[in-house]
């Protein structure tokens, strides 16, 4: 099948074009926040930059950053660059890691971003001709609206199911031959295993395609979902500060998300220094925006650790690629010292043949911070015999502890006892009190 | 010749056993037998009933993780010496016994069951008939 793009002289501009672009569009955002953002022409002030310094993407790093801390203080106008006549739409985060964020959107904002929906949608094999099932939450959660407007300006037929009751949304797919779906990884894994369960096989399923973000997820969670629903499982990534879903998505190769270079400057910088890193190297993810209006972000960090591709792509786009993040910074849990992410773990229990569905209890316990890994019992795994079960928890033990190096306890749970999501799962649980 | 053993996974946690009681119970399913093994966060429940098929749909239903196993059910005197006597035969012929249990039978019957998980169940089976030791099937145990 031959590619598809939905804006085909942006998304295989040559390099040179995509630059020029980029020079004209950040100049003159540089220029829009420093007349109309008042909280950032502080900070620009403060590092002694004006709109003058900033000739070109390659002055870039001479402008300050911003962070959650920084949308949390300005929060809820302080950030805006638009006044509020001429905006028409609020987006807000999930609140899970602290005070919610409210982003602004004019008429134009919603277009751009929609549009980087549909280029997803695209991307995905998406056609006028497909059905397009949307189980992310609608409402301030970016991800219902993001992708229901990608959908709408591709012409798919958009079920807007939102999230949750999943037998109407298996009704909905099975009912009205969905090909395309969009939720979070987890609910996807579970509206699997909850079709697999009815007895439903892959080649009953209607769908083709899903686009999956809003989580980190692993790869071999990539190859369950596909599996299990006989479909080809496509990330997306964005974030509310920057508009949503859409920031940048997966083509054909699934490897890697192209960033939307038109709207969105990415680079990667060393999280403790602030210094950039060369392309290529692993760091902290920061995003400039050059054509929103109405919440114009400047070198906004995102806290998500990845790195940035510009290999030839075989899809034809030439937009950089960003390798699916670790886990934002925030996911990252410190252990006994020791750096891990939720989605290592995952990998391990999909290698170990275990379910998607698990639990991370962090607690401290005499001053050592304990590590519990709690997965559900299944059938395949189960024995009536004690010490094969010991074993095989063992050797997921030994598992994690070569992959995060520290050891972790791993706890069996009866089936269905860890909470399913129709929206982010919750991995973690910390109790330490510090 | 075999005994069907269910096991079921559970948690060890308070109330946990009772939960698979009552739906049995409620479903009419009659226990002959119980024994469980336990670590400190699961625990395996092994039972003998008269109905597998009828006991296994009810604790599907009911979304416990279980298995059914072929097990030994050897028919042991009601006497001192009577368990020693078929571990012998076992020893004797080199099987090797996983884990056992017993349950009592009619005292009318003048014998005693003991439920047995060996590596080789048929070879097992043999040695034990050869010495006249009587072995119980599936049948057996739903009439008891």
């Amino acid at each position: 099948m031959a590619e598809r793009y939905y804006q085909p002289e942006i998304e295989c501009a040559p390099r040179e074009k995509m630059i020029a672009l980029q020079n004209e569009r950040l100049v003159k955002q540089v220029k829009h926040v420093w007349d109309n953002v008042p909280y950032y022409r502080k900070k620009m002030e403060e590092k002694g930059v004006t709109p003058d310094d900033i000739k070109s993407i390659d002055d870039l790093h001479k402008l300050p950053f911003l962070s959650k801390a920084d949308l949390r203080e300005a929060y809820p106008y302080g950030l805006m660059g638009k006044p509020l006549k001429d905006c028409v739409r609020i987006q807000s985060t999930s609140g899970t890691t602290g005070k919610r964020v409210v982003a602004f959107y004019t008429q134009h904002d919603i277009d751009l971003w929609e549009d980087c929906c549909a280029r997803a949608i695209v991307a995905a094999g998406g056609t006028d001709e497909d059905v397009c099932q949307v189980s992310y939450g609608y409402g301030l959660f970016t991800g219902g609206p993001g992708l229901n407007g990608g959908s709408h300006k591709v012409g798919c037929l958009t079920i807007p199911t939102s999230s949750g009751n999943t037998e109407r949304q298996i009704m909905f797919i099975q009912d009205l031959q969905a090909t395309i779906l969009c939720c979070t990884p987890s609910y996807a894994a579970y509206l699997g295993e909850t079709m697999k369960e009815m007895g439903l096989t892959p080649d009953q399923i209607p769908l083709k395609a899903g686009i999956f973000g809003a989580e980190a997820w692993s790869e071999e969670m990539r190859q369950e979902i596909q599996n299990v629903l006989g479909i080809k499982a496509y990330d997306i990534y964005g974030l509310t500060e920057l508009s949503g879903p859409g920031v940048s998505f997966e083509c054909s190769a699934q490897s890697g998300m192209h960033i939307n270079e038109d709207h969105f400057i990415a680079e990667i910088i060393d999280p403790d220094t602030g210094e950039v890193l060369p392309e290529g190297e692993q760091g902290e993810l920061v995003f400039t925006s050059i054509t929103k209006e109405a919440f114009p972000l400047l070198r906004y960090r995102t806290r998500d650790i990845c790195r940035l591709s510009r290999e030839k792509c075989p899809c034809g786009r030439t937009h950089v690629k960003m390798m699916k993040p670790k886990g934002r910074s925030d996911d990252m849990l410190i252990i006994r010292g020791v750096n891990v992410f939720p989605s290592q773990i995952e990998t391990v229990l999909l290698n170990y043949g275990y379910p998607a569905n698990y639990q991370i209890i962090v607690d401290r316990v005499n001053h050592t911070d304990t590590l519990d890994v709690q997965v559900e019992m299944t059938t395949e795994m189960f024995n009536d015999q004690l010490g094969e079960i010991s074993k095989r928890q063992k050797e997921l033990a030994d598992g994690l502890r070569s992959m995060l190096g520290i050891s972790a306890k791993v706890s069996l749970v009866a089936p269905k006892s860890i909470v399913r999501s129709e929206g982010k799962a919750v991995r973690v649980i910390d109790k330490r009190k510090i | 010749m075999s005994v069907k053993q269910i096991s079921v996974f559970l948690e060890n946690k308070a109330g946990t056993l009772q939960g698979m009681t009552a739906a049995l119970a409620e479903n009419n399913v009659d226990m002959r037998a119980l024994s469980l093994a336990e670590t400190n966060d699961f625990g395996i429940v092994r039972l003998i009933v008269d109905d597998v098929y009828a006991a296994s749909t009810v604790l599907k239903e009911a979304g416990y993780i279980h298995n059914v196993t072929p097990v030994l059910g050897v028919c042991i005197p009601d006497e001192p010496g009577g368990l020693h006597k078929v571990l012998q035969i076992m020893g004797e012929a080199n099987i090797n016994i996983e884990y056992m249990y017993a349950f009592l039978g009619a005292a009318s019957t003048g014998h005693a069951y003991m439920i047995f998980r060996v590596q080789d169940r048929k070879a097992a089976a043999a040695a034990l008939r050869t010495k006249g030791i009587r072995l119980v099937d599936q049948d057996d145990i739903a009439q008891l």
